[in-house]
Formats: structure tokens, sequence, C-alpha cells
């Protein structure tokens, strides 16, 4: 029940647009199956299963808007939760920002959902599990995993003639191995859409290397140096970079994108779109049609995305926006792909374009430099700047012409995602990560500001 | 919490319809209806506890909840979001084979509960095939039927919309009267109903309220922008923590207002306004070391990280080690007795009982009656925070009563419990400790904060700093962060304020577990001083 067909998903969502006596109706029903199993200590913690569908509904009267939710879908309860949000509708004061709906939409066809991970069983999750924690044994090491995988579907509504339907599939798998004295660990992440691509042994092997690795780290003096930074390392700078891209904030000064007046000059700030901001190389877009980390066709309101670029020739091009802003500054809508709700939402998907070389061609091209396996605990330092602080963990390298030459003690880092993108030496093979596409990146003085003892 | 989420949670983000994490929508009127019957609850758990021994369980514990929340987003001028939520359930968890099993259900038909009691005994039975070691549970005295509230005044759900809506608009035109350019502010209020059984013969029912209502103001000048947020706290109390008595203002001279048991919400947005104006002509923090005096709507979080964290027992054996890690506070450690975690003037506890504190319950998730405890007493280690099935591990019989699910859907493990720092038994004011500053900082309010997966290494903002000088505060500086290792700096701590100044903080959404599961903490302390600690500079041009 939880999963509907797309016909099965209209005829539900028609009956409730029935039941509706708002000027404006729009339904949004979501979806979700999904399996996880968790384990420490090598063996298993916990496991379980979860799901979930709910309904939504945002009724408007001219500029009042109001939402109701259920999980409950008899003709009583659909008329219900209609007649709710029409109450709550009429109870909330007028937004003044409130956008009329969207009319009928084309989407693209993205390939988003793969039978395989949906047959994922509790046994197959067990055995995946297992696959991991027995190398680990036999290495005398410590194992800690989590898999989860999830079906998801999301199917959008409104009584304008905007229809849209989309099922998804995912599986996520990280495992952090310790040696039993707690001198070295390693860690690996490994999510596709498609779970044939898993090999939790593969992968965990990965893990294991780092771990037997990173016994008796010694000692560097902060400072900047030359990283190499795996995807697992950058991503989530890059996304929360992406996440501060929005133009209403740079627009009223806000953000990294705004621009000050100019000295002497009246007029409030203004935004860096068409700035060259970053390393030539650098082109981040999004791609709902990406084969390795595809996404919905369309955004949480229903509107259609393609592909868009955001940053090309290290030139900010797009920024994503609402319609309120696109509309109130003329430009058009630059929405980003629904990512999910609830338990198995997930950040916007990001691509970064790189180059063809492997972590391990960008390792043997480097004559010194830092290899980061991942960082941790991000936190922003200043907005404005964008500046960062965090630390490395789960395998620190230093690198000496070409190879790795010993294990490093973790650092704290401040830095900011805009001093990488400018700093950048060369781009490896992108990879996906997080639902992103991101390379390996070498950069140049990346700024490590303190030492960290743990491991 | 994961920003996406509280961006969820609010309705903030961009596209799409405003809907909270899980749960959903009710209209106002029903989040007043009456929790469900009592000796009907006691009848479903009974079904599921019967049903769960009937296939072999030895333990079985059922979680009947019906969770209320309400949110009530505005910016600036107009109201973003009013969204009402319920979700009502049943967890159900057993022991069998000598492993634990976990399933829940919102289908409360008795079917459908004894259904989901043979579905964890099936799960249990499932995993136990992998399990190593049986599950040791500590022993609990069945309570019988007994219940507990958060004593609160005015049901936050039970106050008018208009009322909510009101207050917000008023504390946005202050901020902005005041020179702030935007503002975003929040209501989130939540109602635990929550009925606990367990085959060890308890029938608990709690019903639980906390309140949060932050703001988040910013200002632009010539030179770039300035961020404040409010310096009101989560709360486990009711309506009345925004009456702003000003019995609960600690006024320290030439800085902030500081707020006990009652936020002065217009009050502070006020004075946002004026701070940010502040901020925006402040000079630049010299780096170098600094006495720093730590105000407890800072401190709190610095306790969160670098106490609350590292001794939580799950975390340190390791079944943390793959998401939040595990802690520098080994067993070797504690066992030596001998652990200098700080200067001898240190002293923390744990507990859920404190007044208008976030963790207040009478019950654990596991029907364990609540209590307090030392972690670290005179400056050395001397205990965890454990569940019941973690005491045996700790050479202990008595569960500290830290077991926690963020909703019936969820299965209960151990949460941080609120960690709180003692104040000096000589009730000096925040005044007094600032006198002897020659050199230092003040700061107030939680900033940025980071620390390492065992916690040693930590660097925290916040939100206002103060130059001291000669004893006194001077004026606002900027930029300010601090860097420490956990030890080092808790062995500088060099002197506290007493109980008249102590006040309680907390963290709404606390993360942990995979899935990741939220939880609100709280933590007390003093105005509280630290000697000497590394300050850094985080402007950076780029």
């Amino acid at each position: 029940m939880t999963i509907l067909t797309e016909q099965h998903a209209k005829k539900l969502l028609q009956k409730v647009l029935s039941f509706s006596k708002a000027d404006e109706c729009e339904c949004n029903l979501d979806g979700q199956v999904g399996g996880n199993i968790r384990t420490a200590r090598n063996t298993v913690s916990t496991a379980g299963e979860q799901s979930d569908l709910t309904l939504a509904v945002q009724s408007t009267f001219g500029k009042k808007t109001g939402v109701a939710t259920i999980n409950e879908f008899d003709d009583a309860s659909l008329m219900k939760v209609v007649k709710r949000s029409e109450e709550l509708a009429k109870l909330a004061p007028e937004n003044p920002e409130n956008m009329p709906a969207f009319g009928k939409q084309k989407y693209l066809a993205s390939k988003t959902a793969f039978d395989s991970t949906s047959s994922v069983t509790p046994d197959d999750r067990a055995q995946a599990a297992e696959d991991s924690i027995k190398p680990s044994k036999a290495n005398k090491l410590v194992s800690s995993g989590f898999l989860q995988d999830a079906t998801t579907f999301v199917a959008i509504m409104n009584n304008k003639g905007l229809f849209a339907y989309n099922k998804a599939t995912n599986v996520d798998f990280t495992v952090t191995i310790r040696t039993e004295d707690g001198k070295g660990s390693g860690w690996v992440s490994r999510d596709y859409s498609d779970v044939k691509h898993l090999n939790t042994k593969k992968a965990s092997q990965v893990a294991i290397e780092k771990s037997l690795g990173s016994v008796d780290a010694k000692e560097m003096e902060p400072g900047k140096y030359t990283v190499i930074l795996e995807p697992a390392a950058s991503v989530q700078l890059l996304s929360n970079m992406f996440g501060s891209m929005n133009q209403r904030s740079a627009d009223e000064g806000r953000s990294f994108l705004s621009k000050k007046p100019e000295e002497g000059k009246e007029g409030g700030p203004t935004n860096k779109l068409g700035e060259k901001m970053f390393d030539e190389r650098v082109h981040i877009y999004s791609d709902p049609m990406n084969s390795e980390a595809p996404t919905a066709p369309f955004a949480g309101d229903g509107h259609r995305v393609g592909k868009t670029d955001w940053i090309k020739d290290g030139k900010i091009v797009n920024m994503p926006n609402s319609p309120f802003w696109a509309n109130k500054t003329g430009v058009e809508y630059r929405p980003t792909a629904y990512a999910g709700s609830g338990l198995f939402g997930g950040p916007s998907q990001i691509i970064m374009a790189g180059g063809n070389d492997s972590l391990e061609d960008m390792i043997k091209d480097t004559r010194r430099g830092i290899l980061v396996t991942r960082l941790w605990y991000i936190r922003p330092l200043d907005p404005q700047s964008l500046l960062y602080t965090g630390l490395t963990r789960d395998g620190t390298f230093y690198i000496e012409n070409g190879k790795i030459k010993y294990p490093i003690k973790n650092f704290r880092f401040n830095e900011s995602p805009i001093v990488m993108l400018n700093n950048i030496e060369a781009l490896g093979k992108p990879e996906r990560i997080n639902g992103s596409m991101i390379p390996p990146m070498k950069i140049r003085d990346f700024t490590f500001s303190s030492l960290s003892d743990a491991v | 919490m994961q920003r996406r989420d509280f961006i969820k949670l609010t309705g903030a983000g961009a596209g799409g319809l405003m809907l909270p994490m899980s749960g959903f929508a009710v209209s106002a009127d029903q989040l007043l209806d009456k929790p469900m019957d009592v000796a009907y609850k006691k009848k479903l758990a009974d079904i599921a506890l019967n049903a769960a021994k009937a296939k072999g369980a030895s333990y079985a514990d059922a979680r009947i909840g019906r969770y209320l929340n309400q949110f009530v987003t505005t910016q600036e001028t107009r109201v973003d979001n009013i969204v009402n939520t319920e979700s009502a359930g049943i967890g159900i968890r057993v022991i069998a084979n000598g492993t634990w099993g976990f399933a829940s259900t919102s289908n409360m038909t008795p079917d459908s509960v004894a259904k989901t009691a043979e579905k964890a005994v099936a799960v249990a039975m499932a995993n136990s095939k992998f399990q190593t070691v049986p599950v040791q549970l500590a022993p609990v005295k069945g309570v019988g039927e007994v219940s507990w509230n958060t004593p609160i005044k005015k049901n936050a759900l039970e106050i008018p919309i208009k009322e909510k809506v009101d207050l917000l608009l008023s504390v946005n035109d202050a901020a902005m009267s005041n020179g702030a350019n935007y503002i975003t502010s929040i209501l989130f209020l939540v109602n635990e109903q929550k009925y606990f059984a367990s085959t060890d013969g308890s029938y608990i029912d709690q019903d639980v309220h906390r309140l949060w209502a932050p703001f988040f103001a910013t200002a632009v000048g010539k030179s770039g922008f300035k961020q404040r947020t409010g310096l009101g706290n989560p709360v486990g109390m009711g309506f009345e923590y925004l009456d702003g008595k000003e019995e609960d203002k600690i006024r320290i001279s030439g800085a902030n207002v500081g707020y006990k048991n009652s936020y002065d919400m217009l009050e502070d947005a006020t004075a946002a306004g004026k701070q940010l104006q502040a901020k925006l002509k402040a000079k630049s923090v010299e780096p170098g070391k600094y006495d720093l005096v730590l105000d407890p709507a800072h401190l709190m979080l610095t306790i969160h990280e670098s106490v609350g964290h590292p001794l939580e027992l799950d975390r340190v054996l390791g079944y943390e080690a793959n998401f939040a890690g595990t802690s520098f506070a080994t067993l070797d450690k504690w066992r030596s007795g001998k652990f200098n975690y700080g200067s001898e003037r240190v002293n923390l506890f744990a507990d859920k009982t404190q007044p208008y504190s976030l963790g207040n319950v009478g019950y654990d998730d596991e029907g364990v009656k609540t209590k307090e405890w030392d972690l670290v007493k005179d400056g050395t280690l001397v205990n965890y925070q454990a569940t019941r099935d973690q005491v045996h591990m700790i050479d202990q019989k008595e569960s500290h009563g830290c077991c926690y699910s963020q909703s019936w859907r969820d299965v209960q493990f151990q949460r941080m419990p609120n960690v709180s720092l003692k104040p000096n038994e000589k009730d000096i004011s925040a005044d007094d400790v600032i006198k002897d500053v020659e050199n230092g900082i003040y700061i107030a309010g939680r900033g940025s904060f980071s620390i390492d997966q065992q916690r040693y290494n930590f660097q925290f903002g916040g939100q206002l700093f103060f130059e001291i000088k000669d004893g006194k505060i001077t004026e606002q500086i900027e930029d300010v962060a601090y860097q420490s290792n956990t030890q080092e700096f808790w062995n500088s701590c060099s002197q506290l304020a007493g109980k008249s100044d102590y006040r309680i903080g907390g963290s709404f959404f606390d993360g942990k577990g995979q899935p990741s599961q939220v939880s609100a903490v709280s933590h007390g302390c003093p105005t509280t001083r630290f000697n000497n600690i590394n300050v850094i500079n985080t402007a950076r041009k780029v």
C-alpha cells in the first residue's frame, strides 16, 4: 500500500481534489518503504523495517493558505484532510508572497527506480553485514556499520492541471573499521540507486586497509598543505556552499554571493551573478538524468527541472530561487529537484565535473601532500566568507613522491570552499557520494589550524 | 539535528508544501482532544506483552505514544507557516533468545498490536543468529499504575494562535526597529503523551511538555552582514516561560541579560537589533591566549559537547563508532579512579529530574525511575550515562534511567540525560567572576561548535563577545572562537558563580544513532571562568 503505481496515485489524488472547495488545491502523496541493519563490535546491534504513506493537502483562498496531512485513506479521511486544510487556510493571515500554483508540466523521463533495490530482504541485509564483518574479524579488527535501503515515491497533483509522479530507490552503506587497540581507524561509504552495484565485502576492504595503515600516526605541524580530498571529504563543504547560493539571500545582502554597493553610490546590495569566483575548471550543475545519481525530474511544487548549470567556467551562472523571488526580480524560476521527505529525504543533488584520473593516479602525481578520507563535524564560522571548521577522520596520510609515506594525526581545518575552489591543482573522476557526483580534488594551501588526538 | 531537517521542520525551505519532519497535521482544536483513555492503553499494552510472551519473549515493553506538535514560523512582517501535527502508535520491544527485537505500528487495533508484538519477537529470533553476547538487563521492580506530568502552568497548545502570531510579529518588529534588517522567529511546541508498560509490571502514563522560542536576526551594513540569535533557552515548561519576569533576569554589567526560568523575548529582540549594529562596527579580536568568562547560555553547549557526549557509555563501548564516534573517556581512565577530567572546582552531574529542564521526566523509556548522579566529582571522572542493558558493563546494578526514543515509531536507546555543572557553594555573581580578569573575553550565546569524534579537540564560537580589561567589560568585539582540548579546558576552570546565577540551557534537537533520532536535553551551569585559553580570529578575506 505504501508504494503506489502512477495510475493508482493519480486516481487517489483526483478523488482528493474532487472534495476541494478552495481557489487552489495542491496534494502531495509521499510513500516510503525501507529497511536497515546496524552493526557494532563485529555483530548486529539493531535492525528494522519502516514504512509510511502520507497525503498532504494545501488549500488556498486568495493569499491565505493552510496545510494538513493524514495517513489514512478511506473517503471519510480524505474529505477530513481537505476540510482541515481549508479551515487552517481560513484561520491563517494573508501571505503577501503566496504565488499561484503551476499548470500542467512536461517532464524528462529519468530512471530513478530499480527493482533489484526494491527486492532487498532482511536476509540480504544480514548477508551484506556479514560480508563486511567477516574480513574485519579475520584481520582482528572491530567493525561498526550501517546499511539502509529504501523505495520511495512521490505524486503531486493540483487543480490547475499539474500531475507529477516519480518512484526512486536508494541504498547507503557505511562502515568504520578500527583496530582493537583503537590506534587505527578506516571508513568507507557507498551509495547507489541500484543495489547490484553494492559489494560490502569489497568496500569494507578499503576501510580495512585504511584502518591497518593508520596505526601509529605521526604528528605534523598545522599549516597550509596541498591536500587530496576524496569525494567524501569535500561533498559536505560543496553541499553547504550550494545551500548558501539562494538568490534572495544574495539580493538582500546576506550571502557570500551578495555584492556590496559601490563606495559612495546609492542603492542596496546586488548579487554576483555572472562573476568569476572560482578556478575556471569549476563546473557545478544538477541533472535529473545523470545515470549514476538520478533524481526526480521535478521540484517539490511539481515544477519541471532539467539540467541546470550553477557554476560554469568558474562563474556563477544561476542561483536557486523561489517562484515569488523569481517573479519579483524578473528572472527565471530555478528550482532544485525534489529530494524526498521524512526518514529517507536527502540533500540536493550536485554534480561537479572532473577529469579522468583515479584517486591512485592523483596520489602518483603528488610530490608532497596529504590524503584526506573524510571531514567531520563541519560547522560554519563566517557566512560571508563561507569559512568552515571541522576535522579530518578515519584515514589521514602523508604523501611523498607519489606514494603514501605514513599515517598522520588528524587535523582541525578552518577553510572556505571559495578558497578551496580557487586553489585547484587537479580534479579526478567524479564518483557518487551522498546522492551527488563529486571528483577527488587536489587542492593547494588548504588550511589546517590545529592537531587532534582523536583516532 | 541536520540542517535539512530543521529547514523542513520550519518550512523555510524553497518549493513544495511546508511540512514538519513527520506526523500528520491536525486542526488547532484537535490538539486539545482528550488523551486516549488510560484503561484502554493498559488493555492494548497487555495484548502486546502477552503476545510477545506467548511467542517466547523473556522480556517485553510497549510504548503507546501520542505526539502533538505545533510550529509557528514568521519572517519580518509575515507569517510563513502554522503547522499542527499529531502522530500516534505503538512501539514494542522484546528480548527473545537473549536478543533485542523491535517493531512498531500506527494501527492500534488489538489484532494489529498482537501481530506487531509477534513481529518484534521474529526480528529478535532472526538477529539472535548473529548475537555473540546475550542481553543482560539490570533489574527494575514494577511500579504498577503510576502517572507523571511536566509541571506546566499554561499549556502552550491551548494558547490561541493569534496570541502566538502577535508575539512573534512584535518580536520581529522590536528587532527591526532597533537595527536588524531581517528576522525569522519560531515557536516550537511539543507534547509527548507516553504510556509505557513492561513485563516487569509497570504501567506508566506520562504527559511531557517542551517549548522553544528561537529567533535568528540579521543586519546588513556597508562592510557585510552580521547575525545574532536569541538568548532564550528551550525548556521543559509551558507558555509561562515567555512571561519574561524581572526576577528571572540576570543583568551582566556592560553586556547582556541572562534569562533563568522565564524569557523576555521582546527585550532580547530589542537588544539583538542594537547589538547587531554594534557587531557591524565592532573591532576584530586579536588572536592569542585569554581568560574566558562563559555565560550559561553559551557554556551549556560546551558542556553538551565536551562532557555530555564523551560520557555516553554506548560511545565509550563502540556502539556509535560508525556515526557519532567513540570517546577519549575510556573505561581504563574511569577504572583508575584518578582521571582528572577537570580542576577541583569542577563537579558535573547527570539527572533527568531538574525542574524546567528538557530531560525532566518521572520515568525513562524503559520504565526506570529517574534520578541524579555524579559524573565528575571534584575534577575526577566517576561515572557514565547508561541504560538497563549497559550498566553491568561498568559493574553497576542499577540503570541510570537514560533510555529515550523520539517517537513510538523508533526503538528506544541510550540518550544523554541533563548534564550540568554545579555552581560555586559561595553564592558569588557573574560580575564577581569577571572582576578578577585582567585580559579576557566574555562570551554569551551559542555559535559555531565543532569537536572531534573522540571529543578531544574542540572549537567553539558564540553570539556575543565582550572584551574584559582589568576586571570590567569594555566593548563588544567580533570574530572570536576558542580552540582547546577537553581535559586541558576543564582543568583550566578557575572560578564559578553561585547558585543565584545558575541557569539551564539546552538543545532541542540533539542527533544520534542510525537511523538518526533527535532528543531534547538541558545543561545547567553558572557563569564560569577558564584561564589562558587559545582564541583564534575567524574573519577571513576571500
